[in-house]
């Protein structure tokens, strides 16, 4: 029997993002920004927009494929694929669904995209003063716990009391971030960088862990991928970035509402982990660079460590900016400012980060990149990562 | 001039099980599903034990003791009806029968939280005559 595996039949071909602004700053209307990120990644690839017969998004993206298609002129639409989960933790998943669909025949150019103008639309994270709450949400808002960033906040106390991990390890993972982001025009918080003083006099979103630089941006903005056969990729305007894996899921009774989940105090990717590194034939000390979905710090210390980056006990050590930043650190992350620096577009823009890196076209690229790593939103269930790799570990 | 405050969130789910613990919170006895094939409690309510399959199930009565799983302190209210008592502590309770869930903390100080301490739920009117439990110290009156 051949082997089942999307590892390296599939190609990203092109990757664009609209411009990014800050909440409600958006002077054009929220699948104006989606179908900018789909025009610039096809212009990217060098793939005439017409040619694209398939979308694949995630968290109950509002600008449906049929939409899209309507308005990019596609002749003939043969995917639309949703990724089930609110949130960010579909992003890899989307990719997963794409890579497999074109593997499988289903359709040939793809786009991965998602738009999100949070100033149109309501805001994620904003608990409706509603005065009656259904579904399991009603076992917990009425205790005053209704965020995600009140929710996650428990898994992160527990999970670094559990392992003995200081506070400035999420204070290191913040100033990447922001780092990255003075490197990069395109990030919302370009210009505007960030010192240890100024995290420390930061205001409290919730106690303890989730300082104000703790927690994602809110943001306008819209990214996204163009994916095809690892064939068609070679003919194509740029370097192809391959897949080398993708996997999604969340272990036993993961809900995020739910604070019955077995594994409580986690970023929920431990059984995933064991089938990405297998599809991709990589180890973790083989990854050069990483994406890590920043919702809050907590959870990229959590991703981290569960994908085997670095241990637990080594947290402490390791969480230090120095080793965290490009292009020089022992383990440079989210190089391109993320989710807390450069735009909050539920993690579509880390995963066009990771190809960039692998391209040699980062604002702060990794000398000689090879394999990149690019997690989607922690705590949530499902969760997704993407590996990607150059030709050359093919 | 009085501003009327904005009553807190109040659950109305509609889920049956889901209907009948908060009708169950009414008596002043918290009541959680125990699974009558194989004996263990579970909690969110759910239709099917998780570790034998049985659908058989009835609500029996925790002892209410536990410890302290996890808490957060929120600052920022996501609700206007919390918004007096900001900042304050959400926690999650583990309780004796071995599930664990959501509750606000009563009687300590937010600086004394610490995990495993050991807590107790009771019962808490509110201004609109429902019971919600929330929990205490063990031994603070």
């Amino acid at each position: 029997m051949t082997e089942r595996t999307v590892r390296g039949q599939v190609a990203v071909a092109g990757v664009g993002e609209s411009a990014y602004y800050k909440r409600g700053q958006s002077p054009e209307p929220e699948i104006k920004l989606g179908l900018h990120a789909i025009l610039a990644a096809c212009e990217d690839a060098g793939i005439s927009p017409k040619e694209i017969d398939g979308f694949c998004s995630f968290s109950d993206d509002r600008n449906d494929p049929t939409r899209l298609a309507a308005a990019l002129g596609v002749p003939e639409l043969r995917l639309s694929v949703m990724q089930w989960g609110g949130g960010g933790g579909g992003t890899a998943g989307a990719i997963g669904n794409a890579a497999a669909s074109i593997h499988a025949g289903y359709a040939d150019v793809v786009v991965v995209y998602r738009a999100l103008a949070q100033g149109q639309f309501g805001r994620f994270g904003q608990g409706a003063p509603v005065p009656h709450v259904q579904g399991d949400r009603a076992l917990s808002v009425p205790y005053g716990l209704m965020s995600p960033a009140q929710m996650f906040a428990m898994k992160v106390v527990r999970f670094m009391h559990d392992h003995e991990i200081d506070g400035e390890t999420l204070r290191a993972i913040s100033m990447a971030s922001y780092h990255h982001a003075q490197n990069n025009p395109r990030a919302v918080m370009y210009g505007r960088p960030l010192t240890e003083e100024k995290y420390d006099s930061s205001r409290w979103i919730i106690e303890p862990h989730f300082h104000l630089y703790d927690c994602c941006m809110e943001n306008d903005g819209a990214a996204a991928m163009v994916l095809v056969s690892a064939e068609r990729a070679k003919d194509l305007a740029k370097q192809p970035v391959y897949l080398l894996g993708a996997a999604q899921g969340s272990g036993h009774r993961a809900g995020a509402g739910a604070h019955n989940a077995t594994d409580y105090g986690s970023s929920n990717f431990t059984t995933l982990v064991p089938h990405l590194y297998e599809q991709a034939r990589v180890k973790p000390s083989d990854i050069d660079v990483a994406q890590v979905y920043e919702n809050f710090t907590g959870g990229v210390l959590m991703t981290m460590i569960e994908h085997g980056i670095c241990s637990a006990e080594q947290a402490n050590d390791f969480f230090q900016l120095e080793n965290l930043l490009a292009p020089s650190g022992k383990f440079p992350l989210n190089t391109s400012g993320g989710n807390l620096a450069e735009c909050y577009v539920h993690g579509m823009g880390l995963q066009v980060e990771a190809v960039r890196q692998l391209r040699g076209e980062s604002v702060n690229q990794v000398a000689d990149a090879k394999v990149a790593l690019a997690a989607a939103g922690p705590m949530v269930s499902p969760v997704s990562t993407c590996i990607y790799g150059t030709e050359e570990v093919l | 001039m009085d501003i009327a405050p904005v009553p807190r969130p109040r659950p109305q789910p509609e889920e049956p099980l889901n209907q009948q613990f908060w009708e169950l919170c009414q008596t002043g006895w918290l009541h959680i599903q125990r699974c009558t094939g194989c004996g263990g409690w579970r909690h969110l309510p759910r239709y099917q034990c998780a570790h034998c399959g049985s659908m058989q199930w009835e609500w029996a009565i925790s002892t209410g003791k536990g410890s302290l799983f996890s808490w957060t302190i929120v600052h920022q209210p996501m609700h206007p009806g919390f918004a007096s008592e900001t900042p304050y502590a959400a926690v999650v309770i583990e309780l004796e029968e071995g599930v664990r869930m959501v509750s606000m903390l009563r009687g300590l100080p937010l600086d004394a939280l610490r995990l495993g301490l050991p807590l107790e739920l009771g019962f808490e009117r509110q201004e609109d005559g429902f019971l919600l439990p929330v929990c205490r110290p063990v031994d603070t009156p």
